[in-house]
């Protein structure tokens, strides 16, 4: 008798290759555990932030990697640090503030203090006190300082952009990214200085894998996204490609936006199509391009783990994932410019950011799919997920009719949880 | 400074008003509580008080916002929900002629069907109000936000 039950003790991928994801890698607490372990914590580059977030000597930056609270901060030899947020001495959580400037490091707990770097440079009391003549307490004598520092991570910094690991074993960042992805980095990042537009921040009730697999999916957008397609931004016929690395973790969706009118064959029988739809006002999509784009108008790149770069035509942005829990992740948006933008680009830039975001023209509903999705996986654990479109391989291709790369992160996915 | 109690009342009217309107998702009303050459935004605190110019929404004219009301009828997919404003007394921070500068705290509750009443977003209004015809609008209402982490999304205005 086939075995029909919801919850299985045994979790077991079934089929060949990865165009059936089971819904329990959604939704099992003990996967989510080992995915912090294997995919942040060890092994993995994650995104901290933007070196423009820490300009100045003695700046700081609380931010996560995975669940682990960290520092970011520019030291007083201008070298950036990150730092994990747990005192040495007793485990607090010692950073409260979000961003600001400080000399050091302390805990207000017992006064254990700390360079930026991470060095513990005292702890009050250690060689004890003294009272009618005598010495009480203080610390062993052996006790030395360079053995309690805060838990440094390696760090790396490319065209302005932070990553830490808590592995210092991990390859060198460019070789994390790979060559392909990276061209496309350092078209985003090509050295220009950043400037912070601000912040937005959600909380979305589903896993985390979903935000990358929402940006590894160029199924959706000319059909969920009515707003996209209405106005040429996005089309199934768009001149696109996407691009993997070596590992098909990380991946690039590239595409040119068509000069065809909206009324052609890939907007018929599509329900969401509003053809009469005219935009009030023409600030919304008043798109000039930028040199530096060297033709694509959006380009889309998927970091694994921990981050989305986007360049949607003039509107940036960094996108972090933050887990919390196996049904939940914070998705924090740094929306940035560049040095040399006019004033008039950096309105520009402001103004296409209603398009994205918790409240986006075409993100809000992105965030509702997928806490829709969980409620789905939630449901009954033992389905899986169908991802099809275009066959079962993991390969680059020169359109946009495809899951494959959803099937390549799976690919990998498999392979770093031995699952 | 001294407000006449009238100027006040016409305040209370006006936010009495605009919360019942976008409590009954009545968006064509809402429009109207603007003149045609408006801003209305929703900004995290964080941004504000960093001088960063970026908000969750930035409508900067009436016909964004109804741009914005288009967008939630057609094309903005969403699971439905309720919203339930509670806006406090007004603070009135400067009246110059028919120019009033204006403020007031605000509470949203959402209620998605089968869900729990839950805070969904708090702040306060920082309003620049005008009378056109007598009557009171809004130049500019832009709505600061404490609520650190918007509950997944936010369609409606507020």
């Amino acid at each position: 008798m086939a075995d029909t039950s919801v919850f299985k003790d045994e979790h077991v991928w079934e089929g060949e290759g990865t165009s059936r994801i089971p819904f329990w890698a959604y939704t099992d607490e003990a996967i989510y555990k080992k995915e912090l372990d294997r995919l942040f914590y060890q092994g993995h580059w994650s995104y901290v932030g933007l070196e423009a977030e820490v300009p100045n000597n003695g700046d700081f930056k609380r931010t996560v990697i995975g669940e682990r609270s960290v520092v970011m901060n520019r030291d007083f030899d201008g070298v950036i640090n990150v730092v994990e947020n747990v005192c040495a001495h007793r485990g607090m959580q010692f950073c409260r503030e979000r961003h600001g400037n400080k000399k050091e490091l302390v805990c207000p707990y017992h006064q254990w203090n700390y360079s930026l770097k991470g060095d513990l440079q005292g702890v009050p009391f250690r060689r004890g006190v003294k009272q009618d003549g005598k010495v009480n307490g203080g610390m062993p004598k052996e006790f030395k300082t360079e053995d309690h520092g805060l838990t440094k991570l390696k760090v790396a910094t490319r065209g302005g952009v932070v990553f830490a690991s808590f592995d210092h074993d991990v390859e060198a960042f460019e070789d994390y990214i790979g060559p392909e992805i990276l061209s496309y980095f350092d078209r985003l990042f090509n050295g220009r200085k950043l400037s912070i537009l601000g912040y937005n921040r959600q909380r979305i009730p589903g896993n985390w894998k979903l935000m990358q697999e929402n940006i590894k999916d160029p199924y959706h957008p000319g059909l969920l996204h009515t707003w996209f397609v209405t106005y040429g931004l996005w089309r199934a016929d768009n001149k696109s490609e996407l691009k993997m690395d070596q590992h098909f973790r990380h991946a690039a969706m590239i595409s040119t936006r068509g000069t065809a009118g909206a009324k052609a064959e890939v907007t018929q029988g599509i329900t969401s199509f509003k053809e009469n739809m005219e935009i009030q006002d023409k600030r919304l999509i008043d798109i000039v391009p930028e040199a530096w784009w060297d033709g694509p108008t959006a380009v889309m790149l998927t970091i694994f783990p921990s981050v989305i770069f986007q360049q949607q035509v003039n509107s940036v942005s960094t996108r972090h994932i933050q887990p919390n829990g196996h049904g939940s992740f914070d998705f924090v948006w740094t929306h940035f410019g560049f040095e040399d933008d006019t004033p008039e680009m950096t309105q520009r830039r402001l103004i296409q950011a209603n398009l994205f975001g918790p409240a986006g023209f075409v993100s809000a509903d992105d965030g509702e799919v997928i806490e829709l999705s969980q409620n789905g996986f939630e449901q009954k654990p033992s389905h899986r997920a169908v991802a099809e479109l275009g066959g079962y391989e993991c390969e680059n291709t020169d359109h946009m009719v495809t899951e494959t790369l959803i099937r390549g992160m799976y690919n990998y996915w498999r392979k770093v949880m031995g699952i | 400074m001294m407000t006449d109690s009238q100027t006040y009342m016409d305040i209370v009217k006006l936010n009495g008003e605009y919360a019942a309107a976008v409590d009954a998702a009545a968006w064509e009303i809402w429009v109207d509580f603007f003149v045609e050459d408006c801003e209305y935004k929703i900004q995290p605190r964080e941004n504000f008080e960093r001088g960063f110019p970026l908000s969750t929404l930035a409508l900067l004219s009436k016909n964004m916002l109804k741009d914005r009301i288009y967008g939630i009828h057609e094309t903005l997919y969403h699971d439905p929900y309720y919203q339930r404003h509670v806006v406090g007394m007004p603070v009135v921070r400067e009246v110059n002629g028919d120019f009033i500068l204006a403020e007031a705290n605000y509470a949203v509750f959402r209620t998605k069907l089968n869900g729990d009443s839950t805070v969904f977003n708090v702040g306060r209004y920082l309003d620049r109000l005008t009378r056109e015809d007598g009557v009171l609008k809004f130049v500019s209402r832009i709505c600061i936000y404490d609520s650190e982490m918007i509950p997944n999304s936010l369609i409606y205005p507020i």
